[in-house]
């Protein structure tokens, strides 16, 4: 789909005659928490290099300067303190947007995460909320090694109470963080930094191509959100359905593309709660699903959908899942481009798909 | 598998921490340093942390042992006052006591005293402004009741009836009381550390003059959550209160598996670079004046205190703990600080302004009014008796609204009451 397109289905008329900027996903990042510490005096950023510095990968560069010391903030190296704090932020009535270095990293802050933000609404029947939006780069492609590049999704969409983003393009970056800033429960929002300065399509050995030459880098200025739980039909076809988020989109597309191929690509964009009606129809439609994510295999949320699209679409299937992962080991450094499901993987679950 | 002989150097050797006492053993504590009351400077509220870090490894004392207050941390509360106190404590040890008896007649799953302890919440939450935010753990029921939350609110938590403003979700004593300024207490430990000094930079960030108190048990100090709050109230020089209640028994681990043996917990602090004080915690006086110091220097941007409470946990832990198996009866006999509600009783007769006539009346009082409390409650249902919240409610507030899989599931449930009970309808 294109920018137009997503003006047309998701935005007030207003937003379809505003300025628009070609944006990277860091810059659409950045721009949103800009216009959400302007908007809401309630939000705060903090976590560890994001002030005075601007954060290791710049998402909140030039933020402290403009907008204080006391809503961006530098922190101690203590993920269990970042997201210990910001559920008593959250307590208070603030918005805090608390960022996670690596999703590598977010491990000592699980049980604040887990047994406190999730549950707090629950267990106080609605007194307190956790009204939290936990940014954190994740997934590989990078050469991080084993501590920067995983994508631990599943960890989170397994908790109820927790909500689960993954964008793929700037255009949906800054319009699903408004909305996950905006919304009244905690909110897992995952980065793809392999996408942070362009659509990588998965060949790693091909020069990459910045996001300024494909179609969703056109940023609209100011705000506009994107509703949580809506998935984007990233290309409708009649062939197979593929189910996507992240980076994955990129890579399924260009291959999909590049074998000529009449797949429906859907962009899943909120894993939980997931738009299980657009999932759906699809499957229904052409019979066929292949799903794709960069996580480790096993209990990844690829068995979810792999699951519930037995259940609810059975009788539409004209050939078996084909779930394309990555391998269950950790993510190694040197034979980074083995472990990730690059175009041989997808390609060869495509041909399957297209024999059966 | 053994590594290399080093010549005549000795093995290594593991130390693991033994409690002096074990059931059956006769108790010695000579070995504990006892303050004299009322020796111990009181430092400006805006000092140096530094100048605290005596404290750390002293013990503040006000109440001596003729009863009287005495020395610069008498924090000479009125005998009004002192006898609301006293009221307070007393209520929360009739209210401890009904409420285990409730579990034994099973009338709830669980529950947990804080017999002898009391000193530590009730005085705090008389320290304290009615709308500082307190972050409990699960034995401070004394700061609620103190608060004046009604009793017959915590008796519908503990039975889980459809009264209960937490649905039936929440274990018993599990309270969440916003409108008390009582932050929803979890059940794993030390969470609510950091969350205080969350909650305490907000206040700060807005310009909020409401300060931040939050409490965990000696045990809990060695979570990672403890260590992370400290540093956070460091760095931003927080305006909260983290207590530190050292009632020397987690479940069965004594206090040396938390680095007892080594030094004080009030001298966590001293680490940090935070002000610390030691107090004696069966002396509600001294409790009282050590949280007015900490709220006044937290007040006034001064930072975060350290308190710890030196007290001793008279009951199980809990009332599936069964304490008879791990330590020797006698501790809470020959317990050298005494127990906090006598020694706030003895102080009110010693000023002329209480008697043993008083005061056999006043208990009296106070178990009618928790009688009167439980069968309020019990109106309203006992756990497992069928009267709780509505069935659908089990799905509410996962999320703010509720998405399409919830919903789903919430259909299945009511299914299956149906099938189970054909003419069932939820209330």
């Amino acid at each position: 789909m294109t920018y137009a397109q997503n003006l047309a289905d998701e935005s007030p008329v207003s937003l379809s005659q505003a300025p628009v900027r070609r944006l990277n996903m860091i810059e659409a990042i950045n721009d949103a928490l800009d216009i959400m510490l302007e908007r809401d005096p309630d939000v705060v950023v903090l976590g560890e290099d994001v002030g005075y510095f601007g954060g290791v990968f710049r998402a909140t560069a030039g933020l402290q300067a403009k907008h204080g010391k006391t809503r961006v903030f530098d922190t101690p190296i203590s993920e269990c303190g970042i997201i210990g704090v910001a559920v008593g932020m959250g307590a208070y009535g603030l918005r805090p947007v608390p960022e996670i270095q690596f999703a590598d990293y977010i491990y000592p802050g699980l049980d604040q995460l887990v047994s406190e933000a999730a549950r707090l609404r629950y267990r106080s029947a609605g007194e307190f909320t956790a009204p939290m939006t936990v940014r954190s780069p994740f997934g590989g492609g990078i050469f991080g090694g084993q501590t920067h590049s995983q994508s631990p999704e599943a960890l989170f969409t397994h908790v109820s109470g927790i909500k689960t983003i993954i964008p793929s393009t700037p255009y949906d970056a800054k319009g699903l963080l408004i909305a996950a800033i905006e919304d009244n429960d905690p909110v897992i929002f995952f980065e793809p930094k392999r996408i942070y300065n362009g659509p990588f399509n998965g060949y790693y050995d091909k020069p990459v191509e910045p996001w300024a030459k494909h179609a969703d880098s056109a940023v609209p200025e100011g705000y506009y959100s994107i509703p949580l739980g809506k998935a984007r039909i990233v290309r409708p076809g009649q062939a197979f359905t593929v189910l996507a988020y992240g980076t994955m989109v990129h890579v399924a597309a260009a291959v999909c593309a590049e074998k000529g191929v009449d797949a429906e690509i859907i962009d899943l964009r909120t894993l939980v709660p997931l738009d299980i009606e657009t999932v759906e129809k699809s499957v229904e439609k052409t019979g066929k699903c292949l799903i794709v994510h960069e996580a480790t295999r096993t209990c990844g949320f690829g068995a979810e959908l792999s699951a519930l699209v037995q259940e609810r679409c059975f009788y539409h299937l004209e050939a078996p899942i084909e779930r394309v992962t990555g391998f269950d080991t950790p993510y190694p450094h040197s034979l980074e481009w083995a472990y990730f499901p690059g175009p041989v993987r997808i390609g060869e679950a495509i041909d399957r798909l297209m024999k059966a | 598998m053994s590594g290399t002989a080093r010549g005549n150097l000795p093995p290594l050797a593991l130390h693991v921490p033994e409690p002096k006492f074990r059931p059956g053993d006769k108790v010695d504590y000579s070995h504990l340093q006892i303050s004299v009351a009322g020796e111990q400077p009181r430092p400006d509220e805006g000092c140096a942390a530094v100048e605290t870090h005596p404290l750390c490894l002293d013990l503040v004392r006000v109440l001596g042992e003729d009863h009287r207050a005495v020395g610069p941390w008498d924090p000479k509360l009125d005998a009004d006052t002192l006898r609301r106190m006293l009221r307070t404590m007393a209520l929360t040890r009739a209210f401890d006591d009904r409420m285990y008896r409730g579990q034994r007649q099973g009338k709830t799953s669980f529950y947990m005293k804080c017999t002898g302890e009391e000193a530590t919440s009730v005085a705090p939450a008389m320290a304290l402004a009615d709308d500082d935010m307190v972050f409990p753990s699960y034995r401070q029921q004394g700061i609620l009741i103190a608060r004046g939350y009604p009793i017959v609110e915590m008796i519908n938590q503990i039975y889980s009836n459809r009264a209960d403003k937490l649905k039936g979700r929440q274990l018993p004593i599990m309270y969440s009381a916003r409108e008390a300024s009582f932050f929803s207490i979890s059940g794993n430990l030390a969470t609510q550390y950091p969350q205080a000094v969350g909650w305490a930079m907000a206040s700060a960030i807005k310009g909020d003059t409401r300060i931040a108190a939050t409490w965990i048990g000696e045990g809990s100090t060695a979570e990672g959550d403890f260590h992370s709050a400290m540093t956070f109230a460091a760095v931003y020089n927080a305006p909260v209160i983290f207590n530190v209640v050292n009632n020397q028994w987690a479940i069965s681990s004594f206090s040396g598996f938390a680095g007892a043996e080594r030094t004080t917990f009030a001298a966590r602090a001293i680490g940090y670079g935070i002000a610390g004080i030691r107090v004696d915690g069966n002396d509600p006086l001294a409790v009282y004046a050590a949280t007015q110091w900490a709220a006044n220097r937290a007040r006034s941007n001064a930072g975060p205190t350290l308190i710890e409470h030196f007290t001793y946990r008279a009951e199980g832990h809990s009332t599936s703990d069964d304490p008879g198996q791990y330590r020797s009866a006698h501790e809470r006999e020959e317990w050298p600080l005494g127990d906090p509600v006598n020694r706030l009783k003895q102080h009110l007769i010693a000023l002329g302004e209480w008697s043993e006539e008083q005061h056999v009346e006043m208990d009296r009082e106070l178990m009618e009014q928790v009688k009167a409390a439980t069968k309020e409650a019990e109106k309203n249902g006992i756990l497992g008796h069928g009267l709780h919240h509505p069935f659908r409610t089990m799905f509410e507030d996962v999320f703010e609204e509720l998405p399409w899989h919830l919903k789903e599931q919430s259909e299945q449930a009511i299914h299956e009451r149906q099938v189970k009970w054909p003419d069932w309808k939820d209330a």
